[in-house]
């Protein structure tokens, strides 16, 4: 089979090869990455994060749904957590979608983080050139979870939905420390849970001083505060509209082309960081490590001594 | 350009039908993801449909079903046959639970390839994935 050319057909089986090559660092997986390429760039990314447990698999659920009823093929990357200290990991989120399992136009992967921190795995961004290059309209990507340093995701997609719930004290801190700041959409969801005006007021204040803020603020967009119960699948279709929304503001003030360009670019500079310390690592002087161990030798010292080494002999 | 290679097995675990039995199901789920690997869990009421099409979305290496109140001389079976189907005989299928032994022919004949039944210790299991995925990943290299 040769995977790059299935894929761009929108062959499934091609696809999911594909991501587990980009996933597992397996040279086929930059070669064919490296085909499809070119035909990447029309998808819109959209991110939906938030802390575990508010409802983020399941409000994916029905926005594909609501995606679907719009005539629209949808893909997903739903990223879970994986064991830092086996490696292993439970991949759960599918269970709240399964009622598109067999749907030929949705496809869902889960990946796990793999000692990537920041709430995204390694390769999302390449899972989302493939469901790009397979055809999909959108791509849904469900983060970890975490709270406070998720906010890779906002680097990576389009657009990005924030999901808070009604009872969670401290989740509010976590959305204050960045989260606020960067969501394009803010969604309540559990509205039919306690507690849910109060959250409401919470979300509502910040995203009042987010539109103070000269830095923080646009003129083109200021972010809506949605309720949504996505176990009921009310506010969907409000979410789905607001989505809308904010592609064609992107498309209209040409932003969308360039949120893009800047992700594409970014990548090039992590993969490349990504090589270079490896391949640091990988070529270190033991005996200036052990000097250091010993301390004979400063830290600082160490590292003049091991990127001078290294320059003189890359191997990259 | 130096990759380096991390290859965690992927299996998909589910169960078929109107199973509710999730006591074996938990266990295995978490025995595999202290032994590394990563674990997609699809949840309970799959047909052999949903769990062909998810094997598929989800390029596991093993689809493993526990399942406890029989249903599974049949959708076992229909499971193995869907998969070759797609293309994707290639991957290893288990079973685990309540599985008469004079059922086993049946389903070896059918491609299940290994059934683990009550009171198998998970390092068993957990050796016999690692053992098959050492020898794939040879044949690979
Ligand atoms: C606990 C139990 C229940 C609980 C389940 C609670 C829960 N949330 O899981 C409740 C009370 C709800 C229940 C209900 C029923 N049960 Co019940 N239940 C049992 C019982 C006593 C133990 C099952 C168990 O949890 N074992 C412990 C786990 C750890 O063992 P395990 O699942 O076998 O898993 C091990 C291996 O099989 C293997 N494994 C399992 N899955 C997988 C998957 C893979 C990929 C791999 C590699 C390995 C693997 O690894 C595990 C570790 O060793 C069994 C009796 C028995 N001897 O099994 C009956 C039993 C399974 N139940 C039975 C029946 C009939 C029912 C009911 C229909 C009605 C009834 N008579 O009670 C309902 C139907 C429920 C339904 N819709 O499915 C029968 C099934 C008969 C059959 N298959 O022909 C059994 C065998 C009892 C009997 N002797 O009659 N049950
Ligand atoms: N009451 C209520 N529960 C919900 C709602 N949405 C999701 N849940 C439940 O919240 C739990 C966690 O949902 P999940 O989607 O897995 O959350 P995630 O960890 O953010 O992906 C599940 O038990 C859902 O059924 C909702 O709108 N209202
Ligand atoms: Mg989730």
């Amino acid at each position: 089979m040769d995977v790059a050319k299935e894929l761009l057909k929108g062959t499934i089986l091609a696809g999911a090869r594909a991501i587990r090559w980009l996933d597992d660092g397996d040279p086929r997986g930059a070669r064919s990455l490296a085909e499809i390429f070119p035909h990447t760039g029309k998808a819109h990314i959209i991110g939906i994060t938030g802390p575990p447990g508010a409802g983020k698999s399941t409000l994916v659920n029905a926005l594909i749904s609501e995606q679907r009823r719009r005539g629209r093929r949808v893909g997903v990357i739903a990223i879970d957590p994986s064991s830092p200290f086996t490696g292993g990991a439970i991949l759960g989120d599918r269970v709240r979608m399964g009622k598109h399992t067999l749907d030929p136009d949705v496809f869902i992967r889960s990946i796990g983080t793999r000692g990537q921190a920041g709430g995204l795995a390694r390769s999302t961004h390449d899972a989302c050139l493939i469901l790009d290059a397979m055809g999909y309209d959108l791509v849904l990507v469900e983060t970890v979870g975490v709270g406070q340093d998720e906010i890779d995701v906002v680097a990576l997609a389009h657009t990005t939905v924030i999901v808070g719930v009604p009872g969670l004290g401290d989740e509010i801190q976590a959305v204050k420390a960045g989260l606020m700041e960067a969501g394009d959409l803010f969604v309540i969801n559990k509205a039919d849970r306690d507690g849910y005006e109060d959250t409401y007021r919470q979300f509502e204040l910040m995203l009042h001083l987010r539109a103070e803020s000269k830095a923080l603020s646009s003129e083109h967009w200021s972010p809506p505060l949605l309720r949504a119960v996505a176990v009921k699948d009310e506010g969907i279709a409000e979410i789905v509209d607001a989505i809308d929304q904010h592609k064609a503001m992107l498309q209209h003030t040409g932003e969308f082309g360039l949120r893009s360009a800047q992700r594409e670019r970014e990548q090039a500079l992590t993969l490349t960081c990504t090589e270079i310390m490896r391949s640091i690592r990988r070529n270190a002087d033991p005996a200036i490590l052990s000097a250091v161990e010993k301390r004979e030798m400063d830290p600082y010292r160490a590292s003049q001594l091991l990127i001078q080494n290294w320059q003189k002999d890359p191997d990259i | 350009m130096t990759n380096t290679h991390q290859r965690p097995l992927r299996i998909l675990l589910a169960k078929l039908g109107m199973d509710t039995h999730t006591v074996g199901i938990t266990i295995i789920a978490h025995a595999l993801r202290e032994a590394g690997m990563e674990v997609i869990f699809t949840g309970l009421k799959q047909t052999p449909e949903m769990v062909a099409a998810a094997a598929i979305q989800e390029d596991v290496d093993v689809v493993g079903i526990s399942t406890l109140s029989a249903g599974h001389t049949r959708n076992l079976p229909k499971l193995a046959r869907l998969l070759r189907e797609a293309g994707a005989g290639d991957k290893l299928l288990l079973a685990g639970g309540v599985i008469p032994e004079e059922d086993r022919p049946l389903l070896e004949e059918a491609g299940v390839d290994r059934t683990f039944t009550m009171g198998s210790d998970t390092r068993d299991i957990v050796a016999y994935l690692n053992e098959w995925w050492a020898q794939q990943l040879a044949a690979d290299a």
